[in-house]
C-alpha cells in the first residue's frame, strides 16, 4: 500500500471499523487488566450515555452549548468578515490594526476567562464572549490573506469593466477570496467548539462543558465524564463535516481543487 | 515609459508613435521582454505613460474603461461565475431581457452552446479564452487588447483559435491590438504588424500584410512577409 495505490470502495469503511474496534478492545481490556476503580470501561460509558439520554439533561446541555457557539461565532463572523475585507483592501488600515492584533491573537481564549467574568459576570455572556474571541481572529486573518492573495488579473479585469471600488470589493474581491474565507470560518468553528466547553466549566451551570465538570464533582461519575467527552467529539466532527459540504458549492469549488 | 526598480530607472518604452484606424487588426511583435505587454497596458489605461499620451478619438486615455477591454493570456475568466455569469459580468446595468439576449448572442458567437451553466474549471483552455473574448465583446467595446491570448494553448488549439478570432473580427469589426511572440500568428491575423526593438522598445518597423483573408499560408507572398519579419527580429532563416 503506497500513495499511488487507490483505495477499493469497501476499504473506506473496513479499515476505520477495524481500528475503532481494536481501540475499544484495547480500552476494555486495559480497564480489566489494571483493575482501575476510577476509569470506566466502554460498556459502563455506554450505560452512562443511555442514562444521560433518558434523564433528558443531555439534550438541554447540547442545546445550550449550541446556542452559545451560535451567538458567539455568528457575532464573530458578522464583525470579522467586513473588518478583514477592509484590512486586506486598505494596506494603511492594516498597518494600524496589525500590531494590536498580533499581540492579542496568540493569547489563549482560556486566559481571558477572568477578564470575561469581570466584564460580564456569571452566566451565558462570558462564555459567549470567549467563543466570540476565539473565532474572531482566525476569521479576520483568513479574510486579510484571502483578499491580499486575489490575483491581480481579477482586479484588473474588474476595473476594466468599469466597477467602482465598492462594486469591485463585492463582485470580484469577495468571491475571489471566498474559498480562503471559508477555510478560516471552518477553523474558527472548530476552535469555537473547543472553547465553549472550556468556558462552560467556569462561568455557567449548563452545557456540555458543565456536564463534564459536574459529573466529576458530583460523585466522581467518570462514566458520565467520558460519555460527555465522546458526545463533544462526535458533535465537533459533525460540525466539521457539515462545514466541508459548503466547500463543494459550485461558486467556491474552484478554490479547493488541490486540497480535496 | 520609465519604470523604477531597486532605485534604478528602467526605460521600457521610448519614442513609440503609431496611428491606428478604426477596425484595424494590429499585431505587435518583438523580442521577449521588450515591453509589448507594457505597451498594451499603457494603451488600455492600466499604466500611465511617464511622457507622451494615448489618444483615442481625440480623447486622452486616463484609466481603464469598458470601451476598451484587455484580454489576458491566462486565468482571466472569473472561476466563481458560470459561462453566462462571466459573459454578463459587464452588463449589470442593462435590463434583464436585454442582458440575456446579449449573453445568448455571445455564447453562440464563441460556440459555447450547451456550456451556459458550466463553470470555467470544467472548460478547456481554448474554451476559457473564447469565454474571455465573449465577456470582452459583450460590453460592446471599440477596442480589444489581446495580450498573447493563445500563448498558453497547445499548437493545434492555437491554429483553431486564430480562425475563430478572424471569424469574430470579420463579423464584429472591432479595432484589435494583438500582442504575440509568434511570427506566423502575426502574419496570419494582422492588417499591419508592428515590430518593436529590444528594450527600450521603439517602433522598428510597421509591416502591412497585403494578403486578403482567408490567407494561404504556403503562398509566396505569405512566406516573403514572414521571412521579412523574422529578419526584422534578427532571426536566421534556418534553425
Amino acid at each position: 500500500m503506497n500513495s499511488l495505490s487507490k483505495l477499493r470502495p469497501w476499504e473506506k469503511f473496513f479499515w476505520p471499523l477495524i481500528s475503532a474496534f481494536l481501540l475499544l478492545a484495547l480500552w476494555h481490556y486495559s480497564v480489566i487488566w489494571t483493575g482501575t476503580k476510577v476509569f470506566p470501561s466502554p460498556l459502563s460509558v455506554l450505560r452512562g450515555l443511555t442514562q444521560l439520554i433518558h434523564q433528558h439533561v443531555l439534550w438541554k446541555d447540547i442545546a445550550d452549548s449550541f446556542r452559545r457557539v451560535a451567538i458567539g461565532y455568528g457575532a464573530a463572523a458578522v464583525v470579522a468578515i467586513p473588518l478583514g475585507l477592509t484590512l486586506g483592501w486598505y494596506p494603511a488600515a492594516y498597518q494600524v490594526v496589525n500590531p494590536v492584533m498580533q499581540i492579542l491573537r496568540p493569547i489563549s481564549p482560556i486566559a481571558w476567562i477572568p477578564v470575561a467574568i469581570v466584564f460580564f459576570g456569571i452566566g451565558d455572556r462570558p462564555a459567549i464572549f470567549l467563543v466570540f474571541l476565539s473565532a474572531f481572529f482566525p476569521i479576520v486573518v483568513a479574510c486579510i490573506s484571502g483578499v491580499s492573495r486575489v490575483p491581480p488579473v481579477f482586479r484588473r479585469a474588474g476595473r476594466n469593466f468599469g466597477l467602482s471600488p465598492i462594486q469591485l470589493l463585492a463582485r470580484v474581491i469577495f468571491p475571489a477570496a471566498l474559498p480562503q474565507i471559508l477555510v478560516g470560518l471552518r477553523i474558527a468553528l472548530g476552535i469555537a467548539w473547543l472553547v465553549v466547553v472550556a468556558g462552560e466549566m467556569i462561568a455557567v451551570d449548563s452545557g456540555l462543558g458543565y456536564l463534564v465538570i459536574d459529573s466529576r464533582n458530583s460523585g466522581n461519575r467518570y462514566d458520565l465524564v467520558v460519555a460527555a467527552m465522546l458526545v463533544i467529539g462526535l458533535i465537533g466532527l459533525a460540525l466539521d463535516i457539515s462545514f466541508r459540504r459548503l466547500e463543494k458549492a459550485p461558486s467556491v469549488r474552484w478554490g479547493f481543487r488541490d486540497a480535496s | 515609459m520609465v519604470f523604477e526598480r531597486d532605485g534604478q530607472a528602467i526605460s521600457v518604452l521610448s519614442d513609440i508613435s503609431l496611428d491606428v484606424g478604426d477596425g484595424e487588426f494590429i499585431c505587435i511583435v518583438g523580442p521577449s521582454g521588450c515591453g509589448k505587454s507594457t505597451l498594451l497596458n499603457t494603451l488600455a489605461g492600466f499604466i500611465s505613460p511617464t511622457s507622451g499620451s494615448v489618444v483615442i478619438d481625440g480623447e486622452a486615455v486616463t484609466g481603464p474603461d469598458p470601451r476598451r477591454i484587455l484580454v489576458f493570456q491566462d486565468h482571466g475568466v472569473f472561476p466563481w461565475l458560470t459561462v453566462e455569469g462571466n459573459i454578463g459580468f459587464g452588463l449589470s446595468k442593462l435590463p434583464r431581457a436585454e442582458r440575456e439576449k446579449r449573453i445568448a448572442h455571445y455564447v453562440n458567437m464563441v460556440r459555447l452552446q450547451g456550456f451556459e451553466r458550466s463553470y470555467p474549471s470544467d472548460l478547456s483552455g481554448g474554451m476559457k479564452q473564447r469565454l474571455q473574448v465573449a465577456r470582452a465583446l459583450a460590453v460592446n467595446p471599440d477596442i480589444l487588447y489581446l495580450d498573447e491570448p493563445f500563448g498558453a494553448l497547445d499548437s493545434i488549439t492555437r491554429v483553431i483559435m486564430r480562425g475563430e478570432l478572424l471569424r469574430i473580427w470579420q463579423t464584429e469589426r472591432r479595432t484589435i491590438f494583438f500582442v504575440t511572440h509568434d511570427i506566423d500568428e502575426a502574419v496570419q491575423l494582422a492588417d499591419r504588424v508592428v515590430v518593436l526593438s529590444s528594450r527600450p522598445a521603439r517602433v522598428q518597423d510597421v509591416l502591412s500584410i497585403d494578403i486578403p483573408h482567408p490567407r494561404n499560408i504556403s503562398s509566396p507572398r505569405y512566406l516573403e512577409l514572414r521571412d521579412e519579419l523574422l529578419k526584422q527580429i534578427g532571426l536566421a532563416y534556418e534553425v
